[in-house]
């Protein structure tokens, strides 16, 4: 890269979530490499590992104090912070200030770091005015809305926009795209029977779409819905909204083998 | 611990038991959409809606803040139209004060409009212990009551029945009473309903009902319905004793005309219920008909506990169920399984106030935090933060079980130190993958059957983003 392009283009931190860290390290590059097609310098510092949502939902303020303080030093030196998850960016944008209410010093970090987090796609088409994507999908597919993202940041028409670029790709709303898929992070886990008929809701809503191809902006909810219509032995494909953008859909889809292909 | 542990089987039990009854998940399924879509309706129908409900906030926020004295004014003038006001520290008080009063009637018979605050005070059954014959004229607690259950809903209080459960139940109650026939048609059953009920409105002496709102520059107290029975409970018999919690107070008839706008639009869909009736007192001399007494008991019960604490918004609540009618949790599980009186968000956030956190410790769990109840509630409560504000007052009060917050705590410590973490995430990562990668998926992981028993788990990519990317990239 020559130096002059650094300088003029838009510098960006990627927080990569948890999730797709540990499980689907393809929305990270996708995110990547959307973010450099929109003109930005990339950095992913190595000190990250999770907003501390686990933490904050079990009530664990303290431990959710210590995770959100290390976010916030590794992120402190850059112009921007974009994830790919709204409802980690929801934690960074609306929870960390409020953990800090009683610390001034922390409390003016936090609100500096949430003035600069963004959702990918609200980034991508807010700030750096991106109106559309090289990319190809040929498939006719739904949008899941997730809860954090919808409610809490107003995602709902940038990935639509981003996606209605896309070469081949058809989108079908979905019945109920807005409501919960029952995933909760370890709701899912503590009230196993509760998630399992929420899920089966959105799978039957799937189902009833007729479409091949389920897109989400959260990888939590993905894996969740992903499971379960494997489980039902449905056949929808499940990607992340940043893998199909950017065009990183040749290999296996969430929940799909190598020997699926 | 053991109490607590017992609840949470509880709960859980309540939960199975739920989702494995068919009648309930029909009725549920078919309740679902309909509240939606109609208040959707109703919304678009009225441009200024979302300003009318920061206007309903407003208006209970200042009265939040002004409580004692809207409180003393509405007292003064119902005393002024010919009433009394009873103040009730607790649910056991108010009932001891409706029994009192209903002793010095001499009643036999009470007729009941919806009102949950007299279920959260159990009032049917303290005077039926008293020897008083109690019916409940809404249709839903008129179902409920011959079933020998509680409202399962706060505005629908048999919405948790199917038809063919009703039709069933009236054959066992009333073809003792002639009506020998099974009717099986929505509007038959209601004219049955309503055909029963007639005859108890007439011989009641006492009258029950709740309060929507108290008007404190009237005294009047406010019930909207859509069957017309809070108004034959209101003026036919002799007494009338109108239960209500003390956040019900409104300053103004002005004040009324802005919530009704968004009650009824947030409850059913509806831009006004039926009846909309204020009632201000006994029978005055000029009037022709009504009570010739007029009484209302204010309940606390723990609300004057919640204005000083960081749950005040709660009391803005004017219970018009839309947060039940929006939440997933609900709809999957009824309201039964929340065990007490109130369901729902609005319930999982009231519960452990009003009843005691040691003894709800799932509700505010039992929750993904989708904050569909935060976006459609007319006032505004931040219900699905309220409920995280109970775990994190769980948490102080080390409420919920030592092993989770132990591996909470554990895994958070890792989470703070990024080269552990990512040090110690590459083998189960590696061996997930190793084990899984062909076909995509885990159909079984140890210990995480909540999982695995009902959902596949998708196989982790088997090299973190964070090690990829960094070798990748040489050491940068």
């Amino acid at each position: 890269m020559n130096s002059d392009k650094i300088k003029t283009s838009t510098q960006v931190g990627l927080f990569v979530t948890c999730l797709a860290d540990l499980i689907r390290p393809q929305i990270g590059f996708a995110a990547v490499a959307l973010l450099e097609q929109a003109g930005c310098t990339v950095r992913v510092p190595r000190n990250q590992t999770c907003c501390g949502q686990p933490a904050l939902n079990s009530g664990d303020s303290a431990s959710t104090i210590a995770i959100a303080k290390m976010v916030i030093k590794t992120f402190a030196q850059d112009d921007y912070v974009i994830a790919a998850s709204g409802s980690c960016v929801d934690t960074i944008c609306h929870k960390y200030p409020e953990l800090f209410r009683n610390d001034a010093l922390w409390a003016g970090r936090a609100r500096a770091l949430a003035a600069k987090t963004w959702e990918l796609t609200s980034f991508l088409v807010e700030v750096m005015e991106l109106q559309q994507v090289e990319a190809t999908y040929d498939g006719v597919c739904s949008y899941h809305d997730s809860c954090s993202g919808l409610r809490e940041l107003g995602i709902h028409d940038q990935p639509r926009q981003l996606l209605a670029s896309v070469v081949g790709l058809e989108l079908k709303e979905m019945n109920e795209n807005n409501v919960c898929c029952g995933f909760g992070g370890l709701f899912s886990i503590k009230y196993p029977d509760i998630s399992t008929r929420m899920v089966s809701d959105k799978c039957a809503n799937v189902g009833h779409s007729g479409v091949d191809t389920l897109l989400g902006g959260d990888l939590g909810c993905l894996l969740n819905i992903a499971g379960r219509l494997r489980r039902e032995g449905a056949p929808v494909r499940v990607f992340h909204v940043a893998e199909v953008l950017a065009g990183m859909t040749d290999g296996p889809a969430i929940g799909e083998g190598e020997s699926d292909l | 611990m053991s109490a607590v542990a017992s609840q949470k089987v509880a709960f859980r039990e309540r939960t199975t038991r739920a989702l494995r009854d068919s009648n309930l998940q029909q009725a549920m399924g078919k309740a679902r959409g309909g509240f939606v879509d109609k208040r959707l309706e109703a919304m678009a129908a009225l441009p200024e809606f979302d300003e009318t409900r920061d206007a309903a906030r407003d208006i209970k926020d200042h009265v939040l803040a002004n409580l004692d004295g809207y409180l003393e004014l509405y007292e003064q003038k119902v005393i002024e139209n010919g009433g009394q006001v009873h103040w009730a520290r607790t649910a056991e008080e108010a009932c001891q004060i409706v029994a009192d009063i209903c002793k010095e009637a001499n009643a036999q018979v009470v007729t009941k409009g919806k009102s949950m605050v007299s279920e959260e005070m159990h009032l049917n059954s303290v005077l039926e212990a008293a020897g008083l014959k109690v019916v409940e004229t809404d249709l839903g607690e008129y179902i409920v009551q011959l079933a020998g259950e509680t409202p399962s809903h706060i505005i629908a209080p048999a919405v948790h029945k199917t038809r063919e459960q009703i039709t069933e139940l009236f054959h066992e109650h009333h073809s003792k009473l002639g009506y020998t026939d099974r009717v099986t048609q929505r509007e038959a059953l209601v004219n049955e309903a309503r055909s029963v009920l007639r005859g108890t409105f007439v011989t009641a002496d006492v009258g029950i009902t709740g309060a929507n709102f108290l008007v404190a520059e009237t005294g009047a107290n406010v019930i909207v319905t859509n069957e017309g029975n809070g108004d034959l409970t209101s003026s036919l018999p002799r007494v009338h004793i109108v239960t209500a919690g003390i956040e019900k107070v409104i300053p103004s008839l002005d004040d009324l005309s802005v919530l009704l706008r968004v009650l009824a639009r947030s409850a059913t869909g509806q831009e006004m219920s039926a009846y909309t009736s204020l009632y201000s007192g006994p029978r005055q001399d000029t009037d022709s008909e009504g009570p010739e007494a007029y009484h209302v008991v204010l309940l606390d019960n723990g609300r004057s506990t919640m204005l000083g604490g960081g749950y005040r918004s709660m009391l803005r609540c004017i219970r018009c169920g839309a947060c039940l009618n929006h939440c997933p949790v609900y709809s999957a599980i009824g309201g039964h399984a929340y065990g007490w009186v109130y369901s729902g968000p609005m319930g999982s956030v009231l519960t452990p106030l009003l009843n005691g956190f040691d003894d709800s410790v799932d509700l505010p769990n039992a929750c993904t935090l989708n904050g569909r109840c935060k976006a459609v509630c007319p006032v505004r409560i931040p219900l699905s933060d309220l409920l995280l504000k109970h775990r994190l007052e769980q948490y102080r009060r080390r409420l919920t079980p030592l092993f989770g917050r132990f591996l909470v705590r554990a895994w958070a410590w890792v989470a703070t130190r990024p080269r552990l973490y990512q040090g110690l995430m590459a083998l189960p990562l590696w061996l997930m993958h190793w084990r899984g990668h062909r076909r995509g998926a885990l159909e079984h992981i140890p210990f995480a059957g909540g999982w695995t028993d009902s959902r596949d788990f998708p196989t982790p990519a088997g090299r973190s983003f964070i090690r990829q990317w960094h070798s990748r990239k040489g050491k940068s």
